[in-house]
């Protein structure tokens, strides 16, 4: 008779990080270190420009003058919180969700109307902006992601990789795929889940058996965290400390957030979800806290913010009045698939321009 | 300095010259490394250029051509390589999604110069799933370049040609050819254009368009039937040159095409649309396909059944000579 000898081989363990709560009190032994007071006001101008953005493309899209557009309303200090940690030389990996990112990094704001409304003329990418393109097969461009952190370190270069992905993005293989990569590699890589409850209509519960998306690190050998994505300093924080340690490897990070409003214009939340839900999440604003917090603080009043909202407006305005100049050109669709020009695709472009069916 | 190889040497060399002349060119995936390759196509290169040059990957295909990807947006010259085209569905769609469109995308503010290498054909014998001819499904989805060499010299060239693009190419290599014969190749580099075919016999009867792995095949029938038949290599599947194929037809006013892959839906059937609709008063009989049954590659149980074999090939030329 022998004995079955047990050994435990691994071990692991989640961490959940808040800094700022509901009311917007700081838990001080986690304040983020060098985080000046501007800089949390900066970030607040951001996500007011953020939601101001989404309300103008809603608005837009019901006009008919957008084409299908995914909101962010709700994620707004996932996406600024990690955008501020960012140093200019790190890549940004987005989905199709960051709209709030693009301004961080200042993408043409002309460029994004251009693009939403179904042009990829708005869709090139200037010499700085170090990112990639939108995204929309969910998850796909998690291989991107790490293929780029592991160029970066394959340059030599002192930069990391900051990619978005869904919950829903989760489940997907290239997910696993490119986690799994970047480990082998030890890339510069910090992937930032938005975890927003719903992929579309199926609920956080109904996507994984797992009890976090951080968790799904561990499987990888890196590092897993999971943070309130509503509290602006604990996502600005676990980014910031992810992005100072990529240079040991890729970190994951689930920032569990809220989806306040539809998938994308084409979506009706009312058929998959309560109205108390969302009330609940309501009341977990995150654009709330940090101005309860500046409040406090003397750093912010009623008066600043009617200031930053007129500026803000003017800036969409304007910029979606420049992108309504810009006019199509069919050919530019030819000319951009090849860096040259196949034969049989010149004389489809020069028939399609000679006949009158573009007019 | 010319030297016997065959594709497999031929190969290798031309991915050594890519390693030399472009530091940026980096070679990964499944066994490449140590083990040189399934095939041994990369064999020796690891050692020579380390493995920060050629690098084993995990077992993962979409990942390894999402990471080239990544790559190639980061500025860097990937040529990964996929074990077998069978496998290579698995990155399908970041080929499709990503590859081909992320120049469309970013209207050419971000290009993805990258190889694809992959092994393709039958007619050896494999498993399941080790004798698939996708060229088809490539080059349908636009914006990838797809090439398939039927020989070492052709290999080198077209491999070296495909380096120079900005583009995504699918580089198909024969299986079945890889140590079939040897050719003369020149050690040093040299480029044969991409999207351009040639003609590799003069003929006034009959024109026959095939490409890759068939090439041995009709070149045999057609020498041994004494046909006096013009053969084109396509030698680039997309972009497909269809102009040398029509200016032949014009000639011998009679075209057949041969190709491994399945019949349906296949380049032959681009091909006879092409011709059709530029060159259909010119012909003096019905366009003909030699290919492979419009079903999936079968177990090499049933393979010689399948297989469009030189007796094929030969039924099919008499035919479209004697309508």
């Amino acid at each position: 008779m022998g004995f079955l000898l047990i050994k435990r081989v691994f071990e692991g363990a989640i961490d959940y990080l808040q800094v700022m709560d509901e009311q917007g009190n700081i838990d001080q032994a986690n304040f983020p270190k060098d985080l000046p007071d501007q800089k949390i006001t900066d970030m607040y101008k951001y996500m007011l420009f953020a939601r101001a953005l989404d309300a103008k493309m809603l608005s837009l899209q019901r006009q008919g003058r957008a084409a299908t557009y995914a909101p962010l309303i709700g994620e707004e200090a996932t996406q600024i919180g990690s955008a501020f940690a960012f140093r200019n030389q790190d890549v940004f990996v987005p989905n199709f969700r960051q709209h709030g990112i693009f301004l961080v990094r200042n993408f043409p704001l002309d460029n994004f109307f251009v693009y939403w409304k179904g042009y990829e003329d708005g869709g090139k990418i200037p010499e700085n902006f170090n990112g990639t393109a939108v995204c929309v097969p969910v998850g796909s461009q998690m291989p991107h992601a790490a293929g780029i952190a592991f160029a970066l370190k394959h340059m030599n270069k002192d930069a990391a990789v900051i990619a978005y992905v869904g919950d829903g993005g989760t489940s997907e293989g290239d997910f696993y795929e490119a986690l799994n990569f970047a480990g082998v590699w030890k890339a510069p890589l910090v992937t930032v889940i938005e975890n927003n409850q719903w992929a579309i209509s199926v609920p956080r519960k109904d996507q994984t058996a797992a009890q976090t998306l951080a968790q799904k690190a561990i499987a990888a050998g890196i590092k897993g965290v999971q943070v309130d994505g509503n509290d602006l300093l604990a996502v600005y924080k676990a980014v910031s400390e992810a992005i100072a340690n990529s240079k040991n490897g890729p970190t994951l990070i689930e920032c569990v957030t809220y989806r306040m409003s539809m998938h994308t214009t084409a979506d009706d939340p009312t058929k998959y979800r309560t109205d108390e839900e969302v009330a609940e999440w309501q009341k977990r604003d995150p654009i709330a806290r940090v101005k309860a917090y500046l409040v406090k603080k003397n750093l912010w009043n009623d008066e600043l913010e009617k200031q930053i909202a007129d500026e803000q407006l003017k800036k969409i305005d304007e910029a979606v009045e420049k992108s309504e100049q810009f006019k199509p050109d069919p050919r530019s669709m030819y000319e951009n698939v090849y860096s040259f020009m196949p034969e049989e695709l010149k004389d489809e472009e020069d028939a399609a321009t000679a006949s009158n069916f573009w007019q | 300095m010319d030297t016997q190889m065959n594709m497999v040497s031929a190969i290798n060399n031309a991915l050594g010259t890519i390693l030399k002349q472009d530091d940026k060119a980096i070679i990964f995936g499944e066994d490449v490394g140590r083990d040189g390759g399934v095939f041994r196509v990369t064999d020796g290169l690891q050692a020579k250029f380390g493995e920060g040059r050629v690098m084993d990957t995990p077992l993962a295909e979409s990942g390894i051509i999402g990471t080239a990807i990544g790559m190639a947006i980061a500025g860097l010259h990937p040529l990964p390589e996929i074990q077998f085209a069978g496998f290579m569905y698995l990155g399908f769609d970041q080929l499709v999604s990503h590859a081909a469109r992320y120049r469309m995308r970013t209207r050419s503010t971000i290009s993805i110069p990258m190889i694809v290498r992959t092994p393709v054909s039958g007619g050896v014998r494999a498993l399941e799933h080790h004798s698939e001819n996708p060229e088809a499904m490539y080059a349908h989805a636009g914006g990838l370049v797809v090439v398939e060499p039927s020989g070492p010299y052709d290999a080198k060239g077209l491999l070296l040609g495909a380096a120079k693009l900005k583009d995504p190419v699918i580089f198909l290599e024969p299986t079945k050819l890889y140590r079939l014969f040897k050719e003369e190749v020149p050690e040093d580099a040299y480029e044969l254009p991409i999207g351009k075919s040639k003609v590799v016999r003069q003929g006034s009867k009959l024109t026959i368009v095939s490409y890759g792995v068939m090439m041995p095949a009709v070149k045999n029938v057609v020498e041994s039937k004494k046909v006096d038949a013009e053969i084109i290599d396509l030698r680039t599947i997309n972009p497909l040159d269809d102009a040398t194929i029509v200016e032949s037809v014009k000639k011998t006013t009679r075209l057949l095409i041969v190709h491994e892959a399945q019949q349906s839906f296949g380049v032959g059937a681009e091909i006879a649309a092409r011709v059709a609709e530029k060159a259909i008063y010119e012909l003096e009989a019905p366009i003909l396909r030699v290919a492979a049954p419009s079903l999936p590659y079968p177990d090499p149980g049933y393979e010689r059944y399948y297989y469009p074999t030189e007796k094929k090939i030969g039924a099919a030329i008499d035919k479209v000579l004697s309508s």
